[in-house]
């Protein structure tokens, strides 16, 4: 043990990591984890700055706030497994249910915490297509017509794919007079235009702006303004549908974490202020609609226009609980009318 | 290389070639599949991470590194690979060390389970580490009582690169230790050698350059490796993301240059290994014969 070659080695070793340990952890006074979903990160990069200094202005507290995001479902499993959110701000009801039952560390009456059920925003699906809208796509019609090629994740892996093809089925329901079967065919058709399904809605805003590959994107309306912004707004049109689906992207306070950190005071403004003025207008100038119209400037709601929504809890699909082994199950209609492009 | 032993070998490179049936334009052929081969599948997708990386300019590339959560990611990786290198470093030498020169009975049995993180998917390793130590884990409730928090947070991180980097320095020095036998060390003990003077002036010199390609291995891995971490990270960012989690986020956020800026710094780093290695067996070749069974 006395060669001086390896204490030099193990010296160096010790300083290295402890240069490493103090550059990694340097914590602010109080620091809260927001746990959400995949589209919402350019939503609250912009939030949490403006959060961070309204808390400052009234508090005098410095706070910072971490964002961890993924796929809703994914997220939802890694707080059951111990990730230490102090809120989550998830794509569905189901995934903060989830929570609930399987680790108790959200209370089961959380969606009577905050306003309109705790879902500060809503969302919508819509089309994003080639300037010019070569192909005069209009409503969901015009998407099962030939030669049309319809850009759409895979809704047994995403959720937002979910809501294109719910979206979708709404459309024909009402255009069929409620007959399933003719309404199966319509769906049917329209995943026979998709050449590819991409594992998640970001995957397939990317085949669609960056590698030019469809003739219609079907997606969240704040990711194909985003897909303006990123690639140019000289290479695509917005087209609204006259119908389509509501989303719903609920918010919770993880009450177990934040009692066990001491964080709740903190957390519960963090959310809460989503409802404020300053909140509802960060919310609308990302393209999510506010659940409080009103206290929004008319200029940031002017890009959001009003088209008629149907719900998951509308009859036809009968909430989340329903609608999802019906649809989405494991020999559910989708896999019924989806058969791979050969 | 202007090395006179060279001409010694060339009766063996003439006799080699007759010994090929092969006509000359099939030999060819093979030899352009090859090389097409890797161009397209090697060469072209290093080429357009470098490309894309700086599409924007050199001032957006070294912009984009200079992102505090950027270099929050660069900073977790050197620190996950400090950690489980050395570590693994010790665990390979030992294990190693048991198994070539020692007899005993379920050796072959822990050989094998040296050799299973590289037969076991990264997702899984990541898996059982949640099982093990997640909220709902076999340990999660004992470790919370105690306030440890191992998941989610740099331990959980470097446990399971750990895991999936367990191999590399034992693979490497099993089969050059066993074939040097023991006979060094028993004449240094013969000699009046402590055990550890045995290891560290006779056993340690001996397996040097196998020791050293077996860790740079092991650190090219370490630093790359995306399928455990991501199970285990939480993605938190700036704080449980490491370079490869932050490419695939960057990338999700449509910034490219970001995402292919971090790629070129993994990819630069492949290719520093590369050229070690290459060194290495230029220089030490016959050492490292023995250990080139993959």
């Amino acid at each position: 043990m006395t060669n001086p070659h390896f204490r030099k080695l193990l010296g160096a070793l010790v300083a290295t990591s402890v240069q490493f340990g103090t550059l990694g952890f340097a914590f602010a006074d109080t620091t809260i984890l927001n746990v959400s979903y995949d589209p919402t990160r350019e939503l609250y990069k912009a939030y949490d700055e403006a959060f961070a200094a309204h808390w400052k202005a009234e508090t005098g507290e410095t706070v910072t706030i971490q964002q961890s995001h993924g796929g809703s479902g994914a997220q939802a499993r890694a707080v059951i497994d111990g990730l230490d959110a102090d809120v989550v701000t998830l794509a569905l009801e189901g995934d903060i249910n989830a929570i609930v039952s399987k680790s108790q560390k959200i209370n089961p009456d959380w969606r009577k915490k905050f306003e309109n059920n705790s879902a500060p925003y809503t969302s919508t699906i819509i089309f994003l297509v080639r300037k010019g809208n070569p192909k005069g796509i209009k409503d969901w019609g015009d998407l099962v017509k030939d030669g049309v090629q319809v850009i759409t994740p895979n809704p047994k892996t995403s959720g937002g794919a979910r809501w294109n093809y719910l979206a979708a089925w709404a459309y024909a329901n009402a255009h069929d007079g409620n007959d399933e079967a003719k309404t199966k065919e319509f769906v049917s058709k329209l995943y026979a235009n998709a050449p590819v399904l991409d594992s998640g809605a970001r995957g397939s805003t990317v085949t669609f702006a960056q590698k030019g590959l469809g003739d219609v994107l079907i997606g969240w309306e704040n990711d194909a303004y985003l897909a303006l912004d990123e690639f140019g707004a000289d290479n695509f049109d917005i087209v609204y549908p006259p119908t389509s689906i509501l989303a719903e992207p609920p918010v919770a306070v993880v009450d177990a974490n934040v009692d066990a950190k001491g964080t709740r005071k903190v957390a519960e403004a963090y959310l809460s202020w989503l409802y404020s003025k300053e909140g509802q207008t960060i919310i609308a100038k990302n393209h999510y609609r506010p659940a409080k119209p009103e206290l929004v400037p008319a200029e940031d709601l002017a890009k959001l226009p009003q088209i008629k929504l149907v719900t998951i809890d509308d009859p036809q699909f009968g909430g989340w609980k329903k609608a999802q082994p019906y649809h989405f199950g494991d020999g559910g209609i989708f896999d019924q009318i989806y058969k791979p492009a050969q | 290389m202007a090395d006179p032993e060279i001409k010694s070998y060339e009766p063996l490179h003439e006799s080699r070639s007759a010994a090929v049936t092969e006509s000359r334009p099939v030999r060819i052929a093979l030899t352009i599949v090859t090389l097409v081969f890797l161009g397209v599948f090697l060469l072209l997708p290093l080429i357009i991470v470098f490309k894309e990386a700086f599409a924007k300019g050199v001032g957006a590339y070294f912009q984009s590194l200079g992102d505090a959560d950027t270099r929050s990611a660069i900073r977790l990786t050197l620190l996950v690979a400090a950690a489980s290198v050395p570590l693994n470093l010790v665990f390979g030498i030992s294990a190693a060390w048991a198994i070539a020169k020692f007899e005993f009975k379920g050796k072959a049995f822990l050989t094998t389970l040296i050799d299973l993180p590289f037969s076991v998917s990264p997702v899984i390793s990541g898996l059982v580490y949640v099982l093990l130590f997640g909220a709902q884990g076999l340990l999660g409730a004992w470790l919370k009582a105690h306030g440890i928090q191992i998941l989610f947070a740099v331990p959980g991180i470097v446990l399971a690169t750990m895991f999936v980097t367990f191999p590399f320095v034992a693979r490497e020095l099993i089969p050059l230790m066993q074939e040097q036998g023991n006979g060094d060390e028993e004449a240094a003990l013969s000699l009046g050698a402590s055990g550890w003077q045995a290891f560290w002036y006779v056993t340690l010199p001996n397996i040097k350059w196998g020791l050293l390609y077996g860790v740079l291995l092991c650190n090219a891995r370490a630093m790359g490796e995306f399928g455990a971490v991501s199970v285990v990270s939480g993605h938190i960012r700036g704080l449980t993301n490491t370079m490869p989690l932050h490419v695939e986020i960057l990338y999700n956020e449509y910034n490219a240059v970001g995402a292919f800026a971090v790629a070129s710094l993994l990819a630069g780093l492949a290719l520093v290994t590369l050229v070690l290695k290459t060194l290495l067996e230029m220089r030490y070749g016959a050492e490292l014969a023995a250990t080139r069974g993959h």
